[in-house]
């Protein structure tokens, strides 16, 4: 154990070493850097997060990390409301907004399913979600949720408790990476990717 | 296929040992306790990135030591040697390269290069559980068919979770079909596939191991391993749906592949029970012959062949019937430990078979 010259200091380390991948090392050279910093930056700092924990909003849509009472996708007027993506968290919302592809919305499951972790389907938004395609507007629901065990007994879950209404239900491909040689692609993706192939004319159509 | 060279550094009793090696048979042999088993165990590494005899990477670091490597040039395809490396430094994840490059899976490697041992510890496949027994045919199958090991590890996160909701279930007390019914329906897609190729393993599988049991015990013996499966007593829906009530008071799966065993037979009766101590050993190493012969029917070559004391556990007319398999050239690249060089020798220096002979004695080894 070290020894603090501060029990300010000590107290900071501890604070910041409970973050993720944080250890006691790194928590001091980042204490000892905030020192090194003037007030007003710290301050900026200190309260930038206390308003990030006590301000924040989920979507009362999507459930989506939000400022306002609906997040700014499921307000834009550009977004196809008829398409709704499903995924387990926020950060998801993120990668996919990323690539510019999704022109629909999102529903943000908050998890998959997992019993062994205490996560049934009501501790998901997933009534929400059926209540969402109950109002009618929804055409397309994108099942986006890992490729685990887990990740698809939800797509199950989901499948049947969305399957009587009238929409279309997908799921994203999965396989060989976009640039991989086949030949050092391992061998279960590779042979799942020949299971689930595609017409290749849906492909060409989809790209031009 | 066959392993060249073989580098150790702080693997269980050496601290740095190199060894050559040709393509036919490898002999260690030296007194109990030196660590001739440590070599084979080391080839076994090589093979499935993890020890024969010991589960615990760390505990195969040698004594004050931080870490051990196992290098091994093999060579598959004429002339172009391939490295395997295998480093477990304490508290670290287990490392596993081949010419440099690691793996992101371990299961990736798994029967690229195969391998079989023949050991004393073998009859544990009669005597012990039936976890044992399936692990094993899992670990055959597996060398082959990468799929069924994928589906394997799915299968058992289903039943994981099925068994966690089964508990909250009775702990909570409440019951929902649809919760229940989702995992069942991974559980039969899984389990059947499962169910299948473990019958059509068998069945092929079988022929091969009655010929050996014959041909090493000089008996004519009836020999069968019986498979069995619930999901042999009817379609696995069926059985999962019948089995609910059941499920829910155990608070568990009490359905399913998971329970699957084999019945070693011989002439009708188990060999756990009513095989003599010698019929017993036939049973096993037979297993293990039928494992080579398959293996290399369907790799289209010879895996490299790891016989653990076996010379001084069988007795005499099972080991001349060995010997013979091995000098008729049956397998390719053999390890061999044995407590007697005089033994070795007798065996192997009139037989026109390419051999060395490793002496191993602590002072090399320490
Ligand atoms: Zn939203």
């Amino acid at each position: 154990m070290n020894i603090y010259p501060s029990k300010l200091l000590e107290s900071a380390v501890t604070e910041l070493s409970r973050l993720p991948g944080i250890g006691r090392k790194t928590a001091l050279r980042l204490a000892l850097h905030l020192l090194r910093r003037d007030l007003t930056e710290v301050e900026a700092f200190g309260n930038a997060v206390i308003k990030l924990r006590k301000e924040i909003r989920y979507c009362n849509e999507c459930h989506n990390i939000s400022d306002t009472e609906v997040c700014s996708i499921c307000a834009s007027a550009k977004r196809d409301r008829s398409t709704v993506c499903v995924v387990e968290t926020i950060r998801d919302v993120m990668a996919i907004e990323n690539t510019g592809q999704m022109s629909g919305v999102y529903h943000v499951l908050g998890g998959i399913i997992s019993p062994m972790e205490g996560i049934g389907p009501e501790e998901l938004t997933i009534e929400s979600l059926v209540n969402r395609v109950a109002e009618g507007t929804v055409k397309e629901v994108v099942l986006a949720l890992p490729t685990t065990i887990e990740g698809d007994t939800t797509n199950f879950y989901l499948y049947r408790r969305l399957k009587d209404f009238p929409l279309k239900i997908t799921t994203i491909a999965r396989g060989v990476s976009i640039g991989d040689e086949l030949e050092f692609t391992d061998e279960v993706t590779l042979g799942r990717s020949i299971l689930n192939r595609t017409l290749y004319e849906v492909m060409f159509a989809k790209k031009s | 296929m066959y392993l060249k060279k073989l580098t150790l550094t702080n693997f269980k009793n050496y601290s740095q040992a190199d060894y050559q090696f040709t393509d036919k048979i490898n002999c260690f042999v030296g007194n109990n306790g030196v660590g001739k088993t440590n070599l084979l165990d080391a080839i076994h590494y090589l093979s499935f990135c993890k020890s024969y005899f010991n589960p615990i990477d760390s505990q195969n670091i040698r004594h004050q030591e931080d870490f051990f490597a196992i290098n091994g040039v093999y060579i598959r395809k004429e002339d172009s040697p391939e490295h395997l490396q295998c480093i477990q430094k304490r508290n670290h994840r287990k490392k596993f390269l081949l010419n440099k490059k690691e793996y992101d899976r371990l299961a990736d490697h798994i029967g690229q290069f195969p391998l079989v041992m023949i050991s004393p510890y073998d009859r544990d496949l009669i005597n012990d559980g039936s976890e044992l027994r399936r692990k094993y045919i899992d670990s055959v199958i597996s060398q082959f068919d990468k799929f069924y090991l994928d589906d394997l590890i799915n299968y058992h996160k289903a039943l994981f979770q099925r068994n966690a909701l089964l508990k909250t279930f009775s702990e909570r007390k409440y019951f929902d079909t649809g919760e229940l019914e989702i995992w069942d329906e991974q559980m039969i897609r899984l389990g059947t596939i499962i169910h299948e190729k473990r019958k059509t393993f068998l069945d092929q599988f079988i022929p091969i191991f009655r010929h050996y049991f014959n041909f090493i015990s000089c008996e004519e013996e009836k020999v069968d391993i019986l498979y069995q499966s619930q999901l042999s007593d009817g379609e696995y829906g069926a059985l999962l749906a019948d089995a609910v009530g059941r499920d829910r008071s155990a608070q568990y799966s009490t359905v399913g592949i998971h329970k699957d065993d084999l019945d070693f037979m011989i002439s009708g009766y188990p060999a756990k029970r009513f095989g003599s101590q010698g019929q017993q050993k036939a049973f096993v190493i037979a297993i293990k012959l039928a494992q080579f012969d398959y293996t290399r029917n369907i790799k289209g070559f010879k895996p490299v062949l790891l016989l653990d004391d076996v010379f001084d556990k069988l007795d005499d007319l099972r080991v001349q019937q060995l010997i013979s398999l091995v000098s008729e050239n049956n397998f390719g690249q053999v390890f061999i430990t044995d407590t007697s060089e005089d033994r070795i020798r007798k065996i192997f220096d009139n037989m026109e078979i390419e051999h060395k002979i490793f002496r191993i004695s602590s002072a090399v080894s320490g």
